[in-house]
């Protein structure tokens, strides 16, 4: 495969990046609902 | 005609925070009454959901087969051989750039024209995704041109109008965090956001219009593709793909958004009452 550098890098980014982003959200969601339904039992329902 | 809305914000028990209630016989049409439906946090993150798997799984699927597509089983190209493959992500990255401004531009109107409270929300979370899928399409688009330009970058008027979206993402993320009160950063942000739709022509018009280094459009609406078909189905799916995941971040995260708010809410109600 030619460029084989340039080319994993541009698949890292575009994998990784958007992976990233993916991982952050979730965890910031988990921690939401979780905060959540500490404080408001309607959530846990 | 000119409608003028009647609304009063009040304290909501149910959301554990202030919303604004719009006096529906006022409400000009009933295209901006539907849109206040969705106003309910309740109702919307019921909703969402609902609809989070159905875009989750779907994008990762797409993206599975795409990517594997693109990386392994589609044809090299005649002149720029294996070169072609960072195609698959750059031209994905390089419309959800674009769309992804769209969909900024669309929820900063709802927020300014109508006060949609979750607009707000919405706008202030497609804005670090977008930024991320324009950094993408810029580093990417980088590690394209170095092999077959020679260089890492050019002022060329393509490349440089996307820096500029770029740019215009991380203003309105930090305008949204500039102001103590979180209704003015909104505004402030979304009138940028409506600003800055004037680059999204220049940017889709600057191959026509300025003599650039960056290639023409190769699919267009209107004519044939420019690309064999072995090359345009794994572009078409990672597309899909990468739409998919944005809009599957994109509602993660405005989820979070409403939930911190009402979290926020709650505290200040305790806090109050204490």
């Amino acid at each position: 495969m030619t460029h084989l550098p340039f080319i994993a890098a541009a698949y890292t980014l575009g994998v990784g990046v958007p992976g990233l982003l993916a991982v952050l959200s979730w965890r910031r969601l988990n921690l939401a609902k979780r905060r959540l339904a500490a404080i408001d039992p309607r959530m846990s329902r | 005609m000119v409608h003028q809305l009647v609304s009063r914000w009040t304290y909501n028990a149910w959301n554990s925070c202030y919303l604004r209630v719009v006096d529906a016989t006022a409400l000009p049409s009933r295209p901006s009454r539907s849109l206040h439906r969705f106003a309910n946090p309740g109702r919307f993150l019921r909703l969402a959901r609902v609809v989070q798997p159905w875009l989750t799984w779907p994008a990762l699927l797409v993206l599975a087969v795409g990517l594997v597509w693109g990386l392994f089983l589609s044809p090299a190209d005649w002149q720029q051989g294996d070169s072609v493959r960072i195609m698959y992500i750059h031209v994905p990255a390089a419309w959800l750039a674009s769309a992804g401004y769209v969909s900024l531009a669309v929820a900063s109107l709802m927020s300014l024209v109508w006060r949609h409270p979750l607009a707000d929300l919405a706008a202030g979370e497609i804005g670090p995704v977008g930024a991320s899928f324009t950094g993408v399409c810029l580093a990417t688009g980088s590690l394209w041109g170095k092999p077959m330009w020679g260089t890492w970058w050019v002022w060329d008027a393509r490349l440089t109008s996307v820096l500029v979206l770029f740019f215009l993402y991380l203003g309105h993320i930090a305008l949204m965090r500039a102001f103590d009160d979180p209704v003015r950063g909104s505004r402030a942000a979304a009138i940028l956001a409506l600003v800055g739709v004037v680059n999204l022509p220049i940017i889709k018009f600057s191959v026509d219009w300025w003599n650039t280094l960056h290639q023409g459009n190769s699919i267009t609406l209107t004519g044939a593709p420019g690309m064999h078909v072995d090359m345009l189905w794994p572009l078409l799916i990672c597309t899909v793909g990468f739409t998919l995941g944005f809009a599957a971040l994109v509602l993660a995260r405005t989820r979070a958004a409403v939930m911190e708010r009402r979290i926020r809410g709650l505290l200040m109600a305790q806090a109050e009452r204490a």
